[in-house]
């Protein structure tokens, strides 16, 4: 689905708001039909990223290339881009039917045209029938929608969303992310969207620029941040993580041994960054982590006694203190009513060697 | 219990309404409408006649000062709003810190005495004055140009005078306009041209009625500067209506003249009504916009309206691309909107024009000479002590003061409680309370202050108390004027804050009165302070009405002013303005600063 053709390129870029930096050494490039979330904080920089590739801010430094061209300081109605705005920023003043075709009226389009082109786009976002409704007299998904046909009534190179599902209730928003999903499907639209939401980004996105602290920190797909966080930062802002501190005993050949604070020893595979006698943080999902029987083993094994235990429906969580002092936590899905085990008791908590990964600190 | 019970519930929980409605009802409507029967009653008789009205427009002279009226109001309305437009555009549009700073170059002009503007002007615009006086010296005319006594002087004086007033009401408005709808309409393809014609505009226009509508009513019942720098052919309506009281005594004659004014008030703002809603004068957007429904007239006029904004966008565009072409703006470095530094020049000229003027004042105040005159021949305090030894300026600045502080406590106690009840309780009819309780604001003032004056003659002499030339009757009749302000403000204030506290409170065990002492009073006490401090510059720089209440007794330092300003211009005035300027600056500042820490405050929390 990922084409080659390459519609964004961004190099080192940087901004600051006075003495406040908002963004800084940002670069990725976009291809054609790629969803790309910026996810990340509030003040991560996120957003300044979205108005400056909008045209909406100029940057301090660096290039914006659109569609092959430089765009850097280009006006952002020349840019062809599309932007769906957080409150979706439909004119109040206008129809639906008004709205949609502001951008083609723009563009000197003939009206008999933008008759048609209308109605396509509005059959598309499958409200066929609300072209002469005021904007305010649409539900909040309906906007969203009319917001989105707005942009892609005039076929822009890409489209800009920021926090486009922020305004919703939480079910709404759910049916709204598949609907946007499905239609950059279908249609081979190209996406940059920008969320600080870490759930929304992963069900959407092809890939994910995670930024935190006016820098990106990691770009790669959901899997990939999931499974591989370069960072604590990364590991610990998307899903949930089990982070204790470890100092390097050996390492090279692709793999390394830590030993935990509790003086466990942990395998792990590593890159070659990782020194002996270095301070580090491993991280294991709570998903991996299983309570062993008294007889088994596993690759990494670490003992603690018996916290909480919590049952969310379709998974129980079970927390742990270790003896240094941290809580981790181990999920496993629900299978009945939990029996034998209760606070206080002593457990083994296991893992495979390749679900730790290894973090500089 | 049913729907009309709860209502009528609701209406018990409305009491602290009631002063204000006695009040009001009392010293405003009562009055206003007294005034009104007079005007088509046969003395004394109760039966209906015409004849006041058939005098009025038998005469071609009343007939010609009203069409004056309209057409000085109609222009002055024309060059408040088109002049105003660029300021309060930008207010609205920059950072929240450059509109608080700019907002006081705006707030002190408004809240300055028209009268102390308008001295202002005279000592500009008059044959010795500051720009003859510079053109001369730079070689461009050879005699004086007359500059006012004429059309030209008025409409600068009105302009001048109401612009600041049209500039707040449009920023109301503008200020509710989303700030990503020219962004949006930046990034669909609109240059600015296009998305400010197309798409901002129309979405101020509300703002742009209610401010015109504002200045317009403000601007039929004004005298002082028609008065003063305006000649024999700009007499307007107010002007006859205080020689028929003041000179003729002729009631029922100016209760016609003012009938009148109001009715010429009334149908405009009715018109207004019909096309824009009221809401909007509370800074709302309207309710009723678009193409969508409607009759085919509305739909005709806001098709040709779209056009219309649509062709004078294109043009604008044609005009930015004509320029790009010569001065191209290429994607590589980093371009300066000169649009926005235009606007920032304009913006900047017209507060000049707003703000500048008055401190002319000050130092024709330390002249040397005994007449006004442009350059001031310094440096002498003559006329500073002229003011501090006579009795009559002396008497007239302790009378205003104490009056001030009076009426602006007696507007808290009657104002104050009611804007708690419209603020928090759902009551029917309350777009009704509201438009009753900012009405004196609305009717104008001159009205109010003939039918004051009667009233007070009639109903002083049936219960035997003088209100006629005496404080008691400047003070209610400023609380009349200063309610709605102090309404306004303390509304404001309480919008903001979290009644979640007041819940809180309750359920720690404080009953309502130690609440409201213990925790809303503290905590809104800056708005409050505000709200009086307000009330008490309406009533310092009110004209109007101590020119017929204070019968010449009980003079108020406006007033003196005033009579001073009718015998001859002088520096004595200029030595009075001054001191009014710093007190007024002084006080304006206090009670901004104020407000701004109570709407920071209370919603903080």
């Amino acid at each position: 689905m990922t084409g080659t053709t390459e519609k964004l390129r961004v190099r080192d870029l940087r901004k600051t708001f006075g003495q406040v930096v908002a963004l800084t050494d940002a670069q990725f490039d976009l291809a054609e039909g790629e969803f790309l979330t910026l996810l990340g904080p509030s003040g991560s920089g996120k957003t300044t990223m979205l108005m400056i590739i909008a045209g909406l801010i100029q940057p301090d430094k660096g290039e914006v290339w659109i569609d092959g061209k430089l765009a850097t300081f280009a006006p952002s109605y020349k840019r062809d881009i599309g932007m769906v705005f957080q409150n979706y920023a439909l004119f109040p003043h206008m129809t639906v039917h008004e709205n949609i075709a502001f951008p083609l009226r723009m563009r000197r389009m003939a009206e008999s045209k933008i008759r048609d082109e209308v109605q396509r786009v509005l059959d598309i976002v499958r409200l066929p029938h609300v072209a002469d409704r005021l904007p305010r007299a649409l539900s909040g998904g309906q906007q969203q929608r009319i917001a989105l046909a707005r942009c892609m009534v005039y076929r822009p190179s890409i489209i800009l969303m920021d926090e486009p599902l922020g305004a919703l209730d939480k079910k709404l928003r759910d049916q709204m992310q598949l609907e946007i999903k499905q239609l950059h499907t279908e249609l081979g639209i190209t996406i940059l969207y920008v969320t600080h939401d870490q759930e929304e980004a992963m069900i959407m996105s092809d890939r994910i620029c995670l930024m935190n602290d006016a820098r990106i920190e990691q770009l790669g797909t959901p899997a990939d941040l999931y499974f591989k966080p370069r960072t604590v930062f990364a590991a610990d802002f998307l899903g949930e993580s089990n982070l204790l501190d470890g100092v390097v005993q050996s390492a090279g050949h692709g793999r390394a041994t830590v030993k935990s604070a509790g003086d466990a020893v942990i395998k792990a595979p590593a890159a070659d960054v990782f020194a002996v006698g270095q301070a580090v943080k491993f991280m294991v999902r709570p998903e991996r982590l299983r309570l062993l029987d008294p007889v088994e083993s596993a690759d990494n094994v670490i003992e603690g006694t018996l916290d909480q235990i919590i049952m969310v429906g379709g998974v129980t969580k079970y927390y742990v203190r270790l003896p240094t002092g941290p809580v981790v936590s181990a999920t496993r899905l629900t299978r009945g009513p939990v029996t034998g085990l209760e606070r206080g008791t002593r457990v083994r908590l296991g893992w495979p060697a390749d679900s730790t990964v290894l973090l500089p600190t | 219990m049913t729907a009309a019970g709860r209502r009528f519930g609701a209406w018990r929980a409305a009491w602290p309404l009631l002063p204000v409605l006695i009040f009001l009802g009392f010293f405003f409507l009562y009055p206003v409408g007294q005034l009104l029967w007079l005007s088509v009653e046969i003395k004394g008789t109760g039966a209906l006649t015409a004849m006041h009205y058939q005098r009025l427009f038998a005469s071609t002279l009343y007939v010609k000062v009203l069409q004056i009226t309209l057409e000085t109001s109609a222009w002055c309305t024309f060059f408040s709003i088109v002049g105003g437009y660029p300021v309060a555009y930008l207010l609205a549009t920059t950072s929240e810190r450059r509109r608080n700073n700019l907002m006081l170059w705006i707030l002190l002009p408004f809240w300055t005495s028209f009268l102390v503007r308008t001295f202002a002007w005279i000592v500009l615009l008059g044959r010795n004055g500051a720009i003859n006086g510079w053109l001369q010296a730079l070689g461009l005319t050879d005699e004086p140009l007359s500059l006012i006594y004429n059309f030209t002087g008025v409409m600068i004086g009105m302009t001048h005078a109401l612009m600041p007033l049209a500039i707040l009401t449009m920023v109301s408005v503008m200020e509710q306009i989303d700030a990503n709808l020219p962004k949006a309409a930046s990034t669909l393809g609109a240059r600015g041209g296009q998305a400010f014609w197309r798409i901002y505009f129309p979405l101020s226009l509300p703002g742009v009625a209610a401010g015109g509508l504002l200045v317009f009513i403000t601007a039929i019942g004004f005298f002082i500067t028609p008065a003063l720098l305006g000649g024999r052919l700009q007499t307007m309506i107010a002007q006859v209506i205080i020689t028929q009281v003041q000179d003729l005594m002729n009631w029922a004659f100016a209760g016609a003249v003012s009938v009148l004014l109001l009715v010429t008030a009334l149908v405009v703002f009715y018109l207004y009504d019909r096309a824009l809603g009221m809401s909007t004068l509370a800074g709302e957007t309207p309710s009723t916009q678009g193409g969508g429904g409607r009759n085919p007239i509305a739909r005709l006029s806001a098709w040709i309206g779209g056009h219309l904004l649509g062709a004078i966008g294109r043009l604008c565009d044609i005009v930015s691309e004509a320029y790009e072409r010569l001065v191209p703006r290429p994607a590589s470095r980093p371009t300066r909107e000169w649009s926005r530094g235009v606007l920032a020049f304009l913006v900047f000229l017209i507060i000049f024009f707003l703000a500048a003027p008055t401190f002319f004042i000050v130092p024709v105040s330390f002249t040397t000479d005994a007449f006004i005159e442009w350059p001031p021949k310094f440096f002498s305090l003559r006329w500073y002590d002229t003011v501090f030894v006579s009795p009559l300026w002396r008497e007239a600045i302790v009378r205003s003061l104490l009056v001030g502080v009076l009426s602006a406590s007696l507007a808290m106690v009657v104002g104050a409680p009611a804007a708690f009840v419209l603020v928090r309780q759902r009551i029917m009819g309350k777009t009704a309370l509201l438009a009753l309780v900012l009405s004196p604001l609305i009717i104008p003032r001159i009205i109010i202050a003939v039918a004051l004056f009667y009233f007070y003659a009639r109903f002083g002499a049936l219960i035997n108390v003088r209100f006629i030339g005496t404080s008691l009757g400047l003070v209610l009749g400023h609380a009349v004027l200063a309610i709605p302000y102090v309404v306004v403000t303390v509304m404001a204030v309480l919008k903001n804050y979290d009644e979640r506290l007041d819940q809180a409170a309750g359920s720690l065990g404080a009953n309502p009165v130690r609440t409201l002492w213990h925790v809303t009073i503290p905590l809104i006490r800056s708005g409050l302070i505000a709200a009086f401090l307000f009330a008490f510059i309406t009533s310092f720089d009110e004209l109007t009405i101590a020119l017929f209440v204070s019968g010449g007794l009980a003079t108020t330092l406006p007033k003196q002013m005033w009579d001073d300003a009718l015998l001859k211009v002088n520096p004595t005035l200029a030595a009075v303005s001054t001191i009014l300027l710093v007190f007024i600056t002084g006080m304006i500042l206090a009670a901004e600063y104020l407000r701004r820490r109570a709407l920071g405050r209370s919603s903080a929390a």
